[in-house]
């Protein structure tokens, strides 16, 4: 931690040695020439990976990001164990994705398999919102928000806290294996591979009643697919949040592609303000600002990045911005008695305002982030709409295929029908069935003689099945028009007079 | 043509040939494909001793390598239905011994009953009445509410158990249905006007001298088993004669046929085939096809 204090003449004059050396490796001797891993000097066809060694940074920005990272690092681990009463034998998990019963709990929220359309609206709201924020404030979502950007920051601050900061580490690393760097490298991957089960413990716990899990996964009794999603996701964790890194914004993810549909000139970018900093160039204390810009050319912008990059180059795919290097550029200029801010949000046309000598404002408010906001509030309305409409009751028929229909002995021809009815109250009701639009049709139910013959008890959030007759006399056989005629089976539900209906088409032979 | 040539831009060698000055890159192949690569070969030299994979022609005829842990796909098979035929077995116990009327009140075995009667009866019946129980000529449906030995659960039961005219088995349903015509019993035209007056049954006549005629030959043959009305008997397997089913076709023809030649269609007796819980389900799933009696 000794090393984020470091004399402004040192950082000065090692920037200087990097700009005369001009040397293709990043890090230097001892790491401390501060080249983005992407410039274009050392950009050969084929490159392997240059590592990125993230300096500790502080500032608003950062603390931001503690938060966020707080935040959501809670909700996912917190989630699953919340709970939410449903009633008697109903799960009392406040989110749970049931695939067992194929049910998905969402606090007061209940899906069923066919209502998955909620879920789709859910994730086109996603994106929609994902799409507002990015045309307003570019990728606030992959600089905060996203797991890839929450877990790497985590295990970064675990690999600083084991080897120490930037110089420390690239040090480290250049250093022949000894105990002690074998020991700091085994403890590092240690508390990595804890945070790596810890995160997929905490996934398989939506899945199942979380309470009950963590029990049979402590005594070893849980399902083997608990186990292996556990493993797949420490797996993934360790490997994406640890190893990879960087890596998975650059070449693994479609986001930084799209991204460049979202922004336009107006967007707040996290940017190098050119027309500030130019001339960039060492400065010696004392020495007057006239005639130069205020880029002292130190490089803290490039050693606080995590995707080891210039923001001075300008906007690039590779930049999360997670706004890290607002926070190191702040803490210089600061030292530097110079205004703040000149790595900030900042949009290209206040780029442009400025160069024309015009004031810099903020066009929020475009016809992008109205049209954005509107598809928004669009989904979100029929989203409610539906929620709000939501049926408690489905009932579906299916007319018996073999055989179509049966002659008894009186004449009258009979069909069968399966008919199922879905309670999704969160209590048992009764339901009464009953036929319309067919005159003269009588309707049973198969039975041992020992029900209601045309109500049917369904259990709490269930589904019931009954096979039902409905026979027509041989008086009314005209009724049946090229074999067929319509009808509707009617539900009704008897405590609160809810009705459903189904129409199906009853048959019978040609006349 | 082939010539040692090293690309300038990439220092990589190329593969010497050159289309119309274009050269490849004589890259490598990427070291975890080239070890995926090797490790499927291992994968492949083990898995041939071990497990069952070369064919050969032996004194015998055709066989293979059986493979030293002697994996054979049909054991895992019968093993998997020995094991699934286990796990059953409790509960097929308690369909064979429970009466029929207590497995129809408890809704747990009756699913258990009924699935396995759906099963059972797709490999056993459904040749002769159909995958739907909709029967054929001679073939009776079993959706419809008209039963010529009886339709409750022991009527039934007794049925699939003995069969009908199986005379293998001692207690099968029997019965006679005379070829009137054939055996000389009857002329042509009593045979026609019988005919006429069971069509009359279920008014479907409109000669009534023919229909006033055949009354007196069914008097003197037929109402032993088929009854005063017509309306046939269970005990006896007569069919009743009034209503709007024929298993063997209800036109004059078909009758005359009938009355004629006679019938005698012949049910296996199942007791002997298949175990008691599966007779049970059989019963419990054909009583429900149509809701029995």
């Amino acid at each position: 931690m000794t090393e984020t204090v470091t004399s402004l003449e040192r950082l000065a004059r090692e920037a200087a040695q990097a700009a005369t050396h001009g040397n293709t490796d990043p890090h230097g001797d001892e790491g401390e020439r501060y080249t983005a891993v992407n410039s274009e000097r050392n950009r050969p066809l084929y490159a392997s990976r240059v590592k990125v060694y993230p300096k500790l940074v502080h500032g608003i920005f950062r603390r931001l990001k503690w938060l966020v990272m707080v935040v959501t690092l809670a909700v996912y681990y917190v989630t699953p164990w919340l709970r939410w009463d449903r009633g008697p034998g109903l799960p009392d998990q406040a989110v749970l994705l049931d695939f067992p019963s194929r049910r998905f709990y969402f606090f007061f929220l209940e899906i069923w398999p066919q209502e998955f359309y909620y879920v789709t609206g859910l994730l086109i709201l996603a994106s929609l919102g994902l799409f507002l924020v990015t045309s307003i404030a570019g990728r606030v979502w992959c600089g905060y928000a996203c797991p890839q950007t929450v877990w790497t920051d985590l295990f970064i601050h675990v690999e600083r806290f084991i080897e120490g900061d930037r110089a420390k580490r690239i040090r480290l690393d250049k250093s022949p294996w000894s105990a002690g760097k074998l020991a700091r490298k085994a403890a590092k991957h240690f508390v990595w591979l804890l945070i790596a089960v810890a995160t997929g413990g905490a996934w398989v716990f939506y899945f199942a009643d979380a309470p009950t899990l963590a029990g049979e996964l402590l005594s070893f009794e849980a399902p083997a697919a608990a186990y292996l999603f556990i493993g797949l996701f420490t797996a993934t964790t360790y490997t994406l949040g640890g190893i990879a890194r960087e890596q998975v914004c650059i070449y693994m993810c479609p986001w930084p592609r799209i991204q460049g549909a979202m922004f336009d000139e107006d967007s707040l970018l996290v940017s190098y303000k050119e027309d500030r900093g130019e001339t960039r160039g060492p400065h010696k204390k004392g020495t007057s600002w006239e005639g130069r810009g205020d880029c002292i050319d130190c490089g803290q912008c490039v050693a606080a990045c995590p995707m080891g990059i210039d923001i001075r180059d300008g906007m690039q795919l590779e930049c999360i911005q997670c706004a890290l290097c607002i926070d190191a550029c702040d803490e210089i200029m600061d030292r530097v008695e110079r205004p703040r801010g000149l790595i900030a949000y900042d949009t290209f046309r206040n780029q442009e305002r400025r160069r024309m000598g015009e004031s810099p404002r903020l066009d929020i408010v475009r016809p992008r982030t109205i049209l954005y906001a509107a598809a928004l509030a669009l989904v979100a309305a029929i989203m409610v709409v539906a929620l709000a409409n939501r049926s408690t009751l489905d009932v579906s028929v299916l007319a018996d295929r073999n055989p179509l229909f049966v002659t008894l002995s009186d004449g009258s021809i009979r069909n069968g029908y399966q008919v199922k009815i879905v309670n999704k109250e969160h209590s048992a009701r009764t339901y009464r069935i009953s036929l319309e639009g067919l005159d003269g049709a009588i309707l049973t139910r198969p039975s041992l003689g020992n029900e209601d013959e045309t109500t049917i008890v369904v259990e709490a959030d269930m589904l019931a099945n009954a096979r039902f007759f409905v026979s027509l006399p041989s008086e009314r056989l005209d009724a049946l028009n090229g074999g067929e005629a319509d009808m509707t089976f009617v539900v009704t539900d008897i405590e609160s007079g809810k009705i459903a209906t189904r129409s199906t088409s009853f048959r019978g032979p040609k006349q | 043509m082939s010539e040692k040539h090293k690309d300038e831009v990439t220092g990589v060698e190329t593969t010497g040939h050159s289309w119309d000055g274009i050269r490849e890159l004589n890259n490598p192949l990427p070291k975890w494909w080239i070890y995926t690569f090797y490790a499927t070969c291992v994968w492949a030299a083990v898995y041939w001793v071990v497990m069952p994979a070369w064919p050969y022609l032996s004194l015998d005829g055709w066989t293979y390598t059986k493979g030293v842990i002697g994996y054979e796909q049909r054991d895992v098979v019968s093993g998997e239905i020995e094991a699934i035929a286990a796990g059953r077995a409790d509960t097929m116990q308690k369909v064979a011994t429970t009466p029929l009327q207590e497995i129809a009140a408890d809704p747990g075995l009756m699913e258990v009953a009924l699935g396995a009667g759906r099963a059972a009866f797709g490999d056993n019946c459904a040749p002769c009445h159909g995958s739907g129980a909709q029967g054929s000529k001679g073939f009776p449906n079993l959706n419809d509410d008209e039963w010529l030995w009886g339709g409750t659960l022991d009527d039934i039961h007794t049925t699939l158990q003995h069969g009908i005219r199986w005379d293998a088995d001692d207690d099968t349903r029997v019965n006679i249905m005379m070829a009137y015509g054939r055996d000389g019993i009857l002329s042509r035209a009593e045979v026609s006007d019988v005919a006429e007056y069971v069509l009359s049954l279920s008014g479907r006549s409109e000669n009534a001298d023919a229909v006033s005629r055949g009354a007196d030959v069914f008097q003197s043959q037929c109402v032993a088993c088929h009854g005063e009305a017509g309306k046939g008997n269970q005990e006896l397997g007569a069919p009743d004669l009034t209503d709007a089913i024929w298993l063997y076709g209800g036109d004059k023809a078909a009758i005359v046929e009938t009355v004629s030649n006679g019938r005698s269609g012949v049910m296996p007796a199942w007791g002997e085939r298949l175990d008691e819980g599966t007779i049970n389900a059989l019963t419990l799933y054909v009583y429900t096809l149509g809701g029995g009696e």
